[in-house]
């Protein structure tokens, strides 16, 4: 399975048609306490860069974007009890959706691992 | 650094906090430590230990009637007088080492900051008075009263020293290990004591609903601060859980639950009018603000506890059956109460306790319901 990342701090895991999005580890860390996460509804069709989710810290609130085109076709309902989950495992029990891929060559131009980290040791 | 950066002022704790490792940011034109360890970890301590915040961006300074401090009860009444033409609390009927919270007010009765008085416990230093008013703000609270009252008082700033405050069920433990006196303080009472070569004034006060004191050090005592850290009690504390224990406990934040638009009566703050006061009807706005005591406001600041998880944000809208009736001032996350927690302003006919209202988080409704502050219960020591 194949992750790509973006320069928003989120990550997809590609498996075949679909992908599983969430935010990186880094990303996580700069939010600090996630105490709150409001997922899209299944099913929703969404643009590359639409707002998808929002992540309450005890700090702030910040916005997810899509990170491709496509639809929900799953949220990580767990996160609704747990959010902290975003915390403990952002790159697994984490994630917040998986959507099926409107177009494979969206997922080109993102980044792999070793393009991400060091682009995050840039910051 | 970034350039929008070069301007901001330094504490003299600066450098200790970027040794501590806090994450820093801009903040009443200082670089100010947002968070150490983290928001939660850090609310968390301050309310089972001892929390160390450095607010030495706040304004402390000193008014002194013009002719000098004297021994003499007298002297306290002419720079009581002179401070009560700006606000609307019995700052005259202070007894010696006592502070009070009150309001700074416009003609209209709005709020142009709060802020805390204290007359001095020395009998030799009548005729001063020591305020502390918000960072943000204090440029502004200095002009108007160097405006309104020279040249019957002089005022003297103090904001190039170090104020810390110790907040937390340790902090008497913490504090007294330092000054012994100091155990005998009750809540709003103050105290010049010396440590090694410091003269430090000692106040029992706060901004968490906790016990605690804040400390007012000269700025070559950076080494009693870093002395003070390294007990195992006190950890540093940063901005981003200095609001959310202010915000549990109620206490409201200039700027956002406060501003000129508002009385205090709208804020609920009708408390900092003694009645003394009220009867003379002596202070910038009396006249409105009597009469919102008499009749009540048209609008007024309350808690808010929102049902569910979502937290809910300043400039929230509050709605009743689909209109709005308010907006939240402050809201976020309560550690404490794990919970979201939130307060704002409410029209008077929906601000009863218990009021079951509906909050808009990004054009969502949200359940919520008015509520009694503080969110945790005050912990000082009368």
């Amino acid at each position: 399975m194949t992750v790509k990342y973006t320069e928003e701090h989120e990550w997809l895991k590609v498996d075949g048609e679909t992908v599983t999005v969430g935010i990186t580890k880094y990303a996580a860390e700069q939010l600090g306490d996630v105490v709150f996460v409001e997922l899209p509804e299944e099913n929703r069709s969404a643009n590359k860069g639409d707002e998808i989710a929002v992540v309450e810290s005890v700090k702030a609130a910040s916005d997810v974007y899509s990170p491709i085109g496509g639809i929900v076709t799953a949220v990580n309902s767990a996160l609704e009890g747990e959010p902290e989950l975003v915390n403990k495992d952002p790159q697994g029990e984490g994630w917040f959706v998986k959507m099926l891929i409107a177009d494979h060559a969206e997922l080109e131009s993102l980044m792999d691992e070793a393009a991400y980290q060091a682009f995050c040791d840039g910051l | 650094m970034a350039d929008q950066d070069t301007h901001l002022l330094q504490t003299p704790l600066h450098e200790l906090h970027v040794q501590l490792g806090a994450k820093m940011v801009g903040f009443a034109g200082y670089d100010m430590p947002i968070q150490f360890e983290g928001v939660k970890a850090e609310h968390l301590w301050t309310r089972e230990h001892c929390g160390l915040f450095d607010v030495s961006h706040m304004g402390p300074c000193y008014l002194t009637i013009s002719g000098g401090v004297r021994n003499d009860p007298e002297a306290h009444i002419e720079i009581a007088k002179l401070i009560e033409m700006l606000v609307p609390s019995d700052i005259q009927g202070l007894k010696p080492g006592q502070a009070r919270l009150t309001v700074l007010l416009n003609d209209d009765g709005g709020i142009l900051d709060d802020l805390i008085i204290t007359r001095p416990r020395s009998p030799d230093h009548q005729g001063m008075l020591y305020i502390v008013v918000n960072g943000a703000m204090k440029h502004q609270d200095w002009a108007l009263m160097r405006e309104k009252l020279s040249p019957h008082a002089e005022l003297t700033r103090a904001d190039d020293q170090i104020l810390v405050a110790l907040q937390g069920p340790e902090a008497e433990a913490v504090v007294t290990g330092h000054f012994p006196e100091a155990a005998e303080l009750g809540f709003m009472e103050c105290i010049r004591l010396e440590k090694d070569d410091l003269s430090c004034l000692v106040s029992r006060c706060g901004y968490t609903g906790e016990d605690g004191f804040e400390l007012l050090i000269p700025s070559e005592g950076v080494a009693f601060v870093t002395e003070l850290l390294a007990d195992e009690r006190v950890k540093p504390i940063g901005l981003g859980a200095r609001d959310s224990l202010r915000l549990e406990a109620g206490l409201c934040l200039y700027g956002h639950d406060l501003d000129p638009s508002k009385t205090p009566v709208e804020a609920s703050l009708t408390w900092v009018i003694q009645k003394n006061r009220r009867e003379a009807a002596d202070f910038p706005g009396a006249a409105k603000i009597l009469d919102q005591i008499a009749n009540g406001p048209t609008l007024k600041r309350v808690g808010i506890q929102p049902i569910g998880r979502a937290p809910a944000r300043e400039h929230t809208p509050i709605m009743f059956d689909d209109v709005q009736v308010g907006e939240i001032t402050s809201g976020g996350f309560g550690p404490s109460v794990d919970a979201p927690v939130a307060m704002g302003y409410v029209e008077a006919g929906h601000s009863k306790i218990g009021t079951e209202l509906t909050l808009m988080v990004r054009g969502k409704p949200h359940p919520a319901k008015v509520c009694k502050l503080p969110f945790v219960p005050h912990n000082y020591k009368r």
